[in-house]
């Protein structure tokens, strides 16, 4: 760490790692309502239980992106923060404000929710993923507003790197297409026209420029490869990214009312979305085969190349795997989905931050070459325990999708079981998905633990190369 | 990567190809929601009853377990066809269907997924009935593929 306004990450990641420890409590209940309907009701309905999983992944997400920020512009820019007091203000607001949010939909029911916070003024509560109350999401965007400007501020007075400039690049897009978010019409279609330009335009848009330029700002550090070559990787893969991630919103357009040629432009354009993703594969596994130092901290390393490989697999093939319009006609909106859904956001998002806290962590808490052995081994076996959990999860998922596929949508009307008749047909997946659920708690409290070991790497772990530090 | 490809290159391509892309989806959405839209979304049926059931349907945040027109959460039927697999396409039979289904939940038979009850008003109820009719009146080209959804 060069610069000390670089710390101000450490209270980012530390809430983030609290959230995303709450999502997966949530996942498990969820999982378990799905073969045990009636588990927690009425104290803790589906609805709510899933409104506090998603909306804890998208906010603890957004934390690990803005520690991110923090830790990598100074550094990047080669100059302090410049202001370390307003990072500090904004992360109590975004964490008050959002710790409320959740205790709200937990405690008060939801339309007395959207009663008391006024969303008649401006209604924009009740969509998947933007249940937050209006006021709520007002806070995200000031909170986003003042990030992005003690960024910016940062990022111009000093070094305009690559990664620099794609990260921010991200992040405004992220800010300008979360304002989507507070147009919600009376017409359905144009509703759910728009939703997607927050929701996709996200996740399969500027996401993947936060997450490139992430993953080449760990791969420049730990491996010595010239930043030259590791820029033009970067361009290339974000280039692939937004080429064949816009038009590819198309594929959600099939079956919500927009007309039918975005049924061929939705399927030939995603079905290009793969690309990126796959060069992010020979991005990372050609840097470290090209490497110019062995970094001994080599649990990052591992994320980084995990974080490729599974939003390859999650976001790459299984998107891949119903996104061409005569298939999704069976697919959409059935287990496959949620399939899919849950490999995407864990291989690219989840392991994205968690390379970086990994990468990050052990040098805030004064280990410049990373944490000890012991510790890197506990966490490569959170690491497994996590990732093999949720391939076994997205397995389970793809298996239940199938035989709903098979026994609710491909028999003509009136052969069809009806959803609830099929739902207890497949209910030997849902259990074994929960089980694998319960080996990701496993992993993940491994994961955890891997921080209270003490103890740090030695530089002499390096074999060859120039000195970590002068990375 | 061979050295003739340079990075300033790669930056032109991202540049170039991300602008072409932005302006041509702005392009497709322009003739999405001008040209084609009001041809498909049956607009001219948009009541004001039809509006204040889609705030009934956000309000107690229904996409919670359900899905509609195959967005939402995959724990409870879809909706946007459920005028016509539980109203058989008639109005009226599907207000009472609604409003003996609403009234009767939760079923609480143990062990299976229980729907809460929203203590909803009669208006409200047929409200949110004209709101999932409407939405089962617009062109989704064919979907889904029966009536079970």
């Amino acid at each position: 760490m060069k610069y000390e306004s670089q710390r101000v990450a450490m209270p980012y990641f530390i809430f983030a790692l609290v959230l995303f420890a709450g999502q997966i409590l949530f996942g498990l209940i969820l999982g378990l309502q799905y073969v045990v309907g009636d588990f927690l009701f009425p104290e803790i309905p589906f609805n709510v239980a899933r409104m506090v999983h998603t909306n804890l992944l998208i906010v603890w997400l957004l934390f690990g992106f803005m520690g991110a920020t923090y830790y990598m512009v100074p550094e990047e820019a080669q100059t302090e923060l410049h202001s370390p007091l307003l990072a500090w203000i904004l992360f109590w607001v975004f964490a008050v404000a959002g710790t409320l949010t959740i205790l709200g939909y937990l405690f008060v029911d939801y339309a007395t929710l959207a009663d008391v916070t006024m969303n008649k003024l401006l209604p924009t509560m009740g969509r998947e993923f933007l249940e937050q109350p209006t006021i709520t999401k007002i806070g995200i965007a000031l909170v986003v507003v003042g990030f992005l400007y003690n960024i910016m501020m940062t990022a111009l007075k000093g070094r305009k790197t690559v990664v620099n400039i794609v990260l921010i690049t991200g992040l405004i897009g992220l800010a300008v297409l979360w304002m989507f978010s507070f147009y919600n019409p009376g017409n359905l279609t144009l509703d759910k026209y728009f939703w997607w330009f927050v929701v996709h335009l996200w996740v399969e848009g500027v996401w993947e420029l936060i997450m490139g330029a992430i993953l080449a700002y760990v791969l420049i550090k730990v491996t010595g490869v010239d930043r030259e070559v590791i820029e033009k990787w970067l361009y290339v893969i974000i280039a692939m990214a937004l080429i064949t991630g816009i038009i590819g919103t198309g594929h959600h357009f099939f079956w919500i009312g927009p007309p039918e040629y975005w049924l061929w432009l939705g399927s030939v354009f995603s079905a290009l979305e793969p690309l990126p993703f796959f060069m992010m594969v020979l991005f990372a596994f050609n840097m470290i085969n090209r490497r110019r130092r062995n970094h001994p901290n080599k649990a990052a390393m591992l994320w980084a190349m995990g974080t490729a490989v599974m939003a390859f697999l999650g976001a790459g093939v299984w998107g891949f795997l119903h996104t061409l319009a005569p298939v999704n006609y069976y697919t959409h909106g059935s287990q496959i989905t949620a399939a899919h859904g849950h490999m995407a956001f864990y291989g690219a998002y989840v392991m994205i931050v968690l390379t970086i806290i990994s990468y990050a962590m052990p040098i805030m808490r004064g280990r410049p070459y990373g944490n000890s052995n012991t510790a890197q081994v506990v966490e490569m076996w959170g690491f497994w325990l996590m990732t093999i959990s949720m391939v076994f999860i997205t397995l389970f998922l793809t298996g239940a999708g199938i035989l709903q596929i098979w026994l609710q949508r491909i028999p003509e009307s009136g052969d069809a079981l009806s959803f609830m008749a099929t739902q207890d047909n497949i209910a030997l997946f849902y259990w074994m998905r929960l089980i694998a659920g319960c080996f990701f708690m496993a992993g993940l409290v491994v994961y955890f633990g891997s921080f209270f070991i003490k103890g740090q790497a030695s530089p002499a772990e390096e074999v060859r190369g120039p000195a970590t530090q002068e990375a | 990567m061979a050295e003739r490809f340079t990075k300033s290159m790669a930056r032109n391509i991202y540049l170039g190809g991300s602008a072409f892309f932005v302006l041509l989806f702005l392009a497709l959405t322009f003739d999405t929601q001008v040209r084609a839209m009001p041809e498909r979304d049956n607009r001219d049926q948009l009541t004001d009853q039809v509006v204040r059931g889609k705030h009934v349907w956000e309000n107690n945040n229904c996409v919670g377990c359900h899905s509609l027109m195959g967005e939402g959460a995959y724990f409870a039927p879809e909706l946007a066809n459920v005028f016509d697999r539980r109203g058989a396409g008639d109005s009226e039979i599907f207000k009472a269907y609604m409003n003996a289904w609403m009234n009767a939940m939760p079923t609480n038979v143990p062990g299976r997924r229980q729907m809460p009850q929203f203590n909803l008003t009669d208006q409200e109820i047929e409200d949110l009935a004209t709101f999932l009719e409407w939405t089962s009146k617009i062109d989704d080209n064919g979907w889904p593929p029966n009536i079970e959804g």
